[in-house]
């Protein structure tokens, strides 16, 4: 049932990316229950400018849990307390009425605030850069019945292939690691035909530039696996580390 | 001004391959000479992006979101159509062409959908050997399902986000000439100018979303690919940063806007359920391959679905459309869902909303088999309603969600202003009056991938460029023009938000220009958005400053554009006197309440040109003809 609930909010505001952050406390009074978060958030802002003030910068934009745009540390969990959620499908049925909600940034050093709650996660793309594509160019490919791939395996790769790109998994690793990111596309090819070919150089390359970004190590804390909004399992980092060694042992590839 | 399609003569079926054999090429050697701005990193621009910058051009792509992989194309859920006939079910280029000629309610031009239709296997090809993991066979080979408006199985998926993977692929692609220093990605910029020298367009000017500056970017050519205006509707499906500024800027430049009344109302959406709302949230049109849609027979019945007895529910589309059934075209299936509301057979809380129905599918299928095809919807739904649809029928209701109109655009994708070129839902060309499911997704690759790398080749190649960059006084206007505009937004001080003044914009524009349209309910519109715009320049209020990273700045001048954008809007629904796919004018209907086209006086597209904000703009008819299509009244029945 639709309730209205009045909340109490501590959120970090940082001017910019040289200025020190404080946590400023807003109220949030008659919030719907069917409200998203980010609605929640978007009813403050309404009034923080309407008395004059700057409103609480965040990123956001499809609002369906799929761009991966969205993210903020709710009581110290990547996109709160839901299991499988974005901040944007996070719904205020999930709170009670007079509950104190925290609100802060991802934390990582390869991470740095741009503004209140949002931060720069370009190091992602670059993960990327280094190696996430197959080598075709347009025009290039074949029948693609021409390359048959087993369901299953299509269905695994369509597992880490969902990967969002939001930074959850970073935010929540003590170490700030990116290792469930970087795996999950590294899996996603490695899983399919199209993608063998250059598996091992991609593996080298896009774990070196991992390192490079400042990325931390993986230490099996499984804390990224708890918190992936689409729920990306760790056997891709396994996955990974295997391609990992067989690529620096056995291939011609440094 | 006479509008060229430049479309080539001859059969259909050879027109593209005529047409680059007769396109000018520029040498491998050549390539690097030229500079090319892409504006968006969706599926068009990325695709166009990246391909371009595979041939050897110099490519600087911009995007506003902090990563190209973030734009909106990735919300696409169901699927992408390609004429492969692989389940042998009897489909061919040519279907898929009529298919969507007829699914456009006859108002596309003929040469653009039927190349539109030969590039679905190349990109499907394209995207299977990048390793996007669309759905399989057991034997390994691509799984199709159906879609609206088709008899035949034609549409490859990835589980319900087929748009993601897509996208990703896309993304990939460009990353990869990222690394090869091909392609400068520019983002968080936001394009709010285009440059136009000697009358070519040569450039754009960009605010940088975090330090605020202004930037100028010169270039040989600029390639447009930046979404829909729906959310000119304020709610609609489009994430909430998609808008029509770069677009609109193009049209005050000089570049003609085309069908603008041609919008896509999605009949499969989540209900709207406060006025705090932000945005509405799409379920795939996959679901209507295995849900009934259905409304009590009784107006008023309050009873819970599972207590309403099958003899008191109405399947209304099986009913009224027994050989396409609950898979009509996306403009019927709305309608009728509006006309059950309207006839007080709506449900739930609001009213507002029919019931899509999986009880029968799951007797049928099994649980498992319906949580393997639609697993993500349905925990989406559940996440947004708290409603298990595994147990209890979904609620749907109709919302923006596509619009068909854009810029104007003659075959090579130009736009009337020589070197702008535009592709994907920024244009008009293919979809006509309505678009099909799943063919969104198609147009945008087929763009990026497979026409402007011809077109564009065609253009440097045979248009002498004299030498522009950012010193020309034309970029130092318009960054003034832009630089005057910030600073006016920002000193008006008022005392409404911009999203309230845009909530109110987005309900004048449901009401009076949403899925049924009618004279009066349009000269209203017209009589409130220019007041609704004199409100915005005087009472809103934007806090903090243009050298910043400022959202609230970024929205205003959106919003200042959708006010004046809207006014196109309606008055294009005015003038064209008839209805047509997503375009429904009450006084334009048959016996059996479907759109009544009147293909004597109405048979063109609608291309506007600019004369001044509040000003009459000017009306260009470029005609359409149809030779390999017979022009009928639509029937799904």
């Amino acid at each position: 049932m639709t309730k209205k609930i009045n909340l109490t909010l501590k959120v970090w505001r940082q001017k910019g990316p040289n200025n020190k952050g404080v946590m400023e406390t807003y109220s949030a009074k008659q919030i719907s229950t069917d409200m998203s978060f980010l609605e929640m958030l978007d009813i403050v802002n309404e009034d923080l400018t309407l008395s004059g003030q700057e409103p609480i910068a965040f990123d956001h934009d499809c609002r369906e849990g799929i761009c991966g745009m969205c993210g903020a540390m709710v009581n110290g969990r990547a996109h709160g307390p839901e299991k499988g959620t974005t901040l944007c499908q996070l719904h205020m049925r999930h709170f009670n009425d007079g509950d104190t909600i925290m609100i802060e940034p991802w934390r990582a050093m390869a991470f740095k605030v741009v503004k209140d709650l949002v931060v720069d996660r370009s190091a992602f793309d670059k993960i990327i850069a280094a190696g996430g594509y197959v080598s075709v160019n347009t025009g290039a490919a074949p029948d693609a019945n021409n390359i048959p791939v087993p369901a299953d395996d299509a269905e695994l790769a369509m597992d880490a292939a969902q990967c969002i790109g939001c930074g959850a998994c970073v935010a929540s690793c003590p170490n700030a690691s990116a290792m469930l990111f970087t795996s999950a596309k590294i899996s996603h090819l490695a899983l399919l035909p199209q993608g063998k070919v250059e598996a091992d150089k991609r593996v080298l390359a896009m774990l070196r530039c991992m390192d490079e970004q400042g990325f931390g190590n993986c230490s099996n804390e499984r804390e990224c696996e708890a918190e992936c909004p689409k729920e990306i399992n760790i056997t891709n980092i396994a996955r990974m580390n295997r391609g990992f060694l067989k690529a620096a042992l056995g291939s011609r590839y440094k | 001004m006479q509008l060229d399609s430049k479309a080539p003569g001859g059969p259909i079926e050879t027109k593209w391959d005529r047409h680059r054999q007769d396109l000018k090429l520029v040498n491998p050697a050549n390539k690097r000479k030229f500079n090319i701005i892409v504006v968006g990193s969706g599926l068009a621009g990325g695709s166009a992006a990246a391909s371009l910058a595979e041939l050897g051009y110099n490519v600087q792509c911009f995007c506003i979101q902090d990563s190209p992989r973030r734009a909106h194309s990735i919300a696409a859920q169901g699927g992408i159509n390609a004429a492969k006939n692989y389940p042998n079910d009897g489909d061919s280029v040519f279907r898929l062409f009529y298919d969507t000629v007829k699914g456009g309610d006859f108002r596309a031009r003929e040469s653009n959908v039927y190349r539109l239709a030969m590039c679905s296997n190349s990109i499907i090809d394209q995207c299977a050997a990048q390793g996007v993991p669309f759905a399989r066979e057991y034997g390994g080979g691509l799984a199709n399902r159906s879609f609206g408006g088709a008899q035949v199985s034609r549409t490859f998926y990835a589980r319900g986000q087929t748009g993601q993977q897509l996208l990703l692929g896309a993304y990939s692609a460009l990353m990869r000439q990222v690394a090869a220093k091909k392609v400068t990605m520019m983002p968080r910029r936001e394009m709010l100018d285009l440059v136009v020298v000697n009358g070519k367009a040569r450039g754009i000017i960009v605010r940088n979303l975090i330090t605020g500056e202004l930037e100028r970017h010169a270039a040989h050519a600029v390639v447009l690919c930046t979404g829909g205006y729906g959310n000119t509707y304020y709610l609609s499906t489009n994430a909430m940063a998609c808008n029509v500024t770069a677009a609109w800027r193009c049209h005050k430049r000089g570049a003609l806007f085309a069908n603008p009344c041609f919008t896509q109302i999605h009949p499969t959406c989540i209900p709207v359920h406060g006025t705090y709302q932000s945005k509405l949230t799409l379920m795939s049109e996959s679901l209507r391959n295995d849900g009934r849609v259905w409304v009590p027979k009784k107006p008023g019945d309050n009873r819970k679905p599972d207590q309403i007895p099958e003899s008191e529910r109405d399947y209304y589309l099986e009913r009224k459309y027994p050989s396409f059934g609950n898979l009509v075209p996306r403009d019927v299936a709305s309608r009728n869902a509006k006309a059950m509301c309207d006839e007080g057979k709506g449900v739930g809380l609001t009213k507002l909303a029919v019931y899509l129905d999986f009880a029968d599918a799951i007797k049928r299928d099994g649980e498992d088999v319906i949580r393997k095809k639609y697993g993500n919807l349905f925990a989406m739904y559940e996440k947004i309603t708290a409603d298990d649809p595994y147990k209890t029928p979904m609620m749907i209701y109709p919302a923006i969600h596509y619009t068909m109109g854009g810029l104007w655009v003659d075959y090579n994708l130009m736009s009337n202003l020589e070197g702008l070129f535009v592709l994907g839902e920024a244009n008009f060309s293919d979809h006509g009056a309505n678009r099909l499911g799943a063919s969104a997704l198609m147009q945008g690759l087929a763009d990026g991938y497979f026409v402007i790398p011809y077109t564009m080749g065609g253009y440097l190649g045979g248009t002498p460029l004299d030498d522009v960059d950012e010193n020309n006084p034309a970029f130092a206007d318009a960054e003034n023009d832009c630089k005057e505009r910030v600073n006016t937004l920002l000193n008006i001080k008022g005392k409404r938000t911009v999203d309230d003044i845009h909530r109110e914009l987005g309900l004048c524009m449901w009401d009076h220009c949403g899925m049924a349209r009618n004279d009066a309910g349009l000269k209203e519109a017209l009589d409130i958005i220019p007041k609704l715009r004199d409100e915005f320049w005087q009472n809103v209020t934007v806090p903090g400053d243009s050298g910043d990273f400022n959202q609230s700045l970024e929205k205003a001048g959106r919003v200042a554009d959708f006010l004046e954008f809207a006014e196109l809007l309606a008055k294009d629904a005015l003038d064209r006197r008839e209805s047509c796919g997503g375009h429904f004018n009450e006084a334009f209907q048959t016996e059996e309440n479907e759109a009544q086209r009147d293909d004597e006086n109405c048979c063109y597209a609608a291309a506007w040109e600019f004369t001044g904000v509040g000003k009459e703009p000017v009306l260009h008819k470029e005609p359409l003809t149809f030779e390999n299509v017979h022009l009928t009244q639509r029937s799904y029945k």
